[in-house]
């Protein structure tokens, strides 16, 4: 660990994950990147390298990406922490929340 | 490795701009329809005029697969009174619609009678309209003949509220509601339409923001000859040359709040809401109204939960809410039982919050789709929130992390989220005057869907952009190309891309934020003319200070510093809009200290705004000025021909 190469970069976007790739899914079609109404993504300098998130709190969760990824396990959506929406179960009352 | 900091740290370098950088570097396009805005009035204009056999140009700052607000979807297809079911008559219904201060009774007109031959045009071109896979037979509202499923909503009135009898048994009975308001899969709609688009021979422009429109020889208030544009990847410089421009562009969504950390931009539109078109008509000398009323948003996502993750937000039909141990409230449910309702009756909030405080009820709230029958459960969850804008990712992510609506019950977020403050504001419902044929003031420019003064909601803007595009391709074919001015274009170049000549300064969220903070001290919940005044100085002063200093790395932030500068041109409408009524508006969410009366009757109309050789010059028109709807309609569409096929 202690060869682990640190960079001096600035706070990191909140939130910076609108959703999550899978990179050994994501076959790099860059339909995201082409549909995102606010480009949150970029294609990947890397020919074949997922898109890459580059605008990530400009995302306003319309969630177009992730419903018209053509991969199936590509994409998926991820709610930011403050809005992770919640539910019970009636009879039980068991909580259950987004992870 | 997604994120842009895990490509920094593996790579040992940030990536580099993947588009090429073409800053100031021209390109001319001449067409004859420019449509600016490619939403759904936007894509509705574009394909009605190309239609007409003329050439269109439609540039959009998003991609117009899914950009706009309808992009994502759209759920309800409201005001179809035309439709077989509906047991209104399209003309009286428009009468009702606009029965109140500050309608749009043309656009509104344009609406009831052309939305349901707009709808069909849109299943001739692949959207879904009705349920033909027979998913919800047993579905109150579905008719097994046409297939349609009929909402809730507008059952018995245009009210919001729930009507006398409103939950008591009789009520709303089926042989006898409206039937004015149909369910749709409005997922579909948007490929559908660019698809149609392309079909056509549009050409679009996406990610191309409008930053202009071109006078004829420059001259603000002469004929709109052309529009300029940004590229938001390359920020390459557009001129487009159009014998007529639409402009279908949107409001301005964020400029009383900001806050992307919480995730979204703390409303129910994305940061391209940025009333572009609003400014750009301002510039070129159209006259605008309303421009004046302002609104307390109830929708904070970010500071608030996101728009319908919490039950009871709009499209929950039929969903009861009950309190933490299952007691119903008396709440609405816009359902078959209230008809639609969407708010509580006067009273009735505040009787649950001293319910809530004397424990009669218990917190939190939640929507209780165990409840509900199945068939309806499926109607409401899998048809109306599915394919509505931006929830189908909500509806698939709650699935997915294992909730099950027939057993479990929805959090709701009312009352636990608090009330907005009045500081968290919208503008909303101002925009471009415009006459029967949604001309603007200015000739060769036409308006549609939010940029129309008073505008409603999807099929509104569907509406008015199929015919909005139908008549600037009249008027196209009518006239020759316009004389632009290489003076104004050199001029707008200088303007858009000046942020690009520095490298530090201010960054285009600090100079959003801003402006935002200006707008909740000065022009709020506390109105008097020297706030207002105030405000204007405080807004001049960030133009003159901080304007100068703003700076842009690459295409995109060189368009979110644009968005900012129409942002703070909409603003200073806004205020001087605000300082010539001198009166307070329930309408107009206008309650000014300094002028307490609401709504006294000589201020009963409506305030025009322009600028007219740099000046602002303020006119009026009183309530209706746009005449007998059924009349004026009937009077400029003689040669309407109904619903689209190849041969008429």
């Amino acid at each position: 660990m202690s060869e682990q190469k640190v960079y001096a970069i600035p706070n990191v976007q909140t939130p910076n994950m609108p959703v999550i790739i899978n990179p050994d899914v994501c076959i790099a079609c860059y339909k995201c990147v082409q549909i995102c109404p606010v480009d949150v993504f970029i294609p990947n300098p890397k020919e074949g390298g997922p898109p890459i998130i580059l605008h990530a709190e400009e995302c306003w969760y319309c969630g177009c990406c992730a419903n018209d990824c053509p991969t199936p396990g590509a994409m998926t959506f991820n709610w930011p922490l403050p809005l992770k929406p919640r539910w019970r179960n009636k009879e039980t009352g068991a909580v259950g929340q987004l992870k | 490795m997604a994120t842009w900091h895990e490509y920094l740290i593996n790579e040992g370098q940030p990536p580099e701009w993947p588009y090429p950088i073409k800053f100031g570097q021209d390109r001319e396009i001449e067409t004859d329809v420019l449509v600016i805005g490619g939403g759904i009035a936007g894509c509705w204009a574009a394909i009605s005029a190309a239609r007409q056999g003329v050439r269109v140009a439609l540039l959009e700052k998003g991609d117009v697969e899914r950009s706009g607000s309808g992009g994502p979807g759209c759920d309800h297809w409201c005001n179809a009174p035309a439709n077989p079911l509906s047991r209104v008559d399209p003309d009286e219904w428009a009468v009702r619609m606009a029965d109140h201060p500050y309608s749009n009774g043309i656009g509104v007109q344009i609406q009831c009678r052309e939305n349901y031959d707009t709808l069909l045009e849109l299943e001739q071109m692949g959207g879904k309209i009705r349920d033909t896979e027979d998913e919800y037979v047993g579905a109150e509202g579905r008719d097994e003949k046409t297939k349609f499923m009929i909402s809730p909503r507008y059952g018995v009135s245009h009210n919001l509220l729930p009507e006398p009898g409103a939950g008591e048994p009789g009520f709303n009975p089926p042989e006898k509601r409206n039937n004015v308001v149909i369910r749709v899969w409005g997922t579909t709609f948007k490929p559908a339409l660019k698809k149609e688009c392309k079909r056509l021979g549009v050409q679009i422009f996406d990610r191309v923001m409008g930053t202009s429109l071109l006078n004829e020889n420059g001259v603000q208030g002469a004929r709109i000859v052309g529009a300029t544009g940004l590229h938001s990847r390359t920020g390459e410089f557009l001129i487009f040359r159009a014998k007529s421009v639409i402009l279908a562009a949107s409001g301005a969504g964020s400029m009383w709040l900001m806050s992307m950390e919480h995730g979204g931009y703390s409303n129910m539109h994305s940061r391209n809401d940025s009333g572009d078109g609003t400014a750009m008509a301002w510039r070129a000398g159209a006259t605008l109204t309303m421009m004046e009323r302002t609104g307390t948003i109830g929708i904070a996502t970010g500071l608030k939960h996101k728009w319908y993750t919490g039950a009871g937000d709009a499209s929950y039909e039929n969903v009861p809410l009950v309190d933490a141990n299952g007691k119903r409230l008396p709440y609405p449910i816009q359902g078959w039982e209230d008809a639609g309702a969407m708010m509580p009756a006067p009273g009735v909030q505040e009787k649950i919050r001293q319910g809530i405080m004397s424990g009669e009820y218990e917190l939190p709230i939640y929507g209780d789709f165990p409840a509900m029958s199945d068939v309806e459960r499926r109607a409401t969850w899998n048809l109306m929130l599915t394919e509505e804008s931006t929830t189908k990712i909500m509806v698939d992510t709650l699935k997915d992390g294992g909730c099950d609506l027939s057993r479990d019950q929805l959090l709701s977020y009312k009352f636990i989220e608090g009330q907005s403050l009045p500081q968290w504001r919208d503008a909303g419902r101002g925009g471009l005057l415009v006459d029967w044929n949604l001309k603007t003031t200015l000739d060769g420019l036409y308006a549609a869907g939010t940029q129309t003064f008073s505008a409603q909601d999807h099929s509104y803007c569907a509406a008015t952009g199929r015919y909005a595009g139908r008549k600037a391709a009249a008027y196209a074919k009518e006239v020759g190309q316009g004389k632009i001015s290489r003076e104004q274009i050199e001029q707008e170049k200088d303007r858009v891309f000046a942020p690009t000549k520095r490298t530090s300064g201010i960054e285009w969220k600090e100079l959003h934020n801003g402006l935002t903070r200006a707008m909740q001290y000065f022009v709020s919940e506390f109105i008097t003319e020297r706030l207002l005044k105030m405000g204007l100085e405080e807004i001049e002063r960030i133009e003159a200070e901080a304007v100068p200093r703003l700076f842009a790395l690459d295409p995109h932030k060189l368009m979110r510093s644009v968005e900012d500068l129409s942002m703070i041109e909409h603003a200073k409408i806004i205020i001087q809009a605000i300082l010539a009524r001198k009166a307070s508006s329930r309408q107009l969410g206008l309650n000014r200290i300094d002028y307490p009366e609401m709504d006294p009757p000589e201020w009963n109309k409506f305030l025009t705004v322009k600028q007219e050789n740099g000046e602002v010059k303020f006119g009026e028109l009183p309530q209706r000025f746009y005449g007998n709807m059924k009349e004026q309609y009937e009077a400029h569409n003689k040669d309407y021909t109904g619903v689209y096929t190849p041969n008429n």
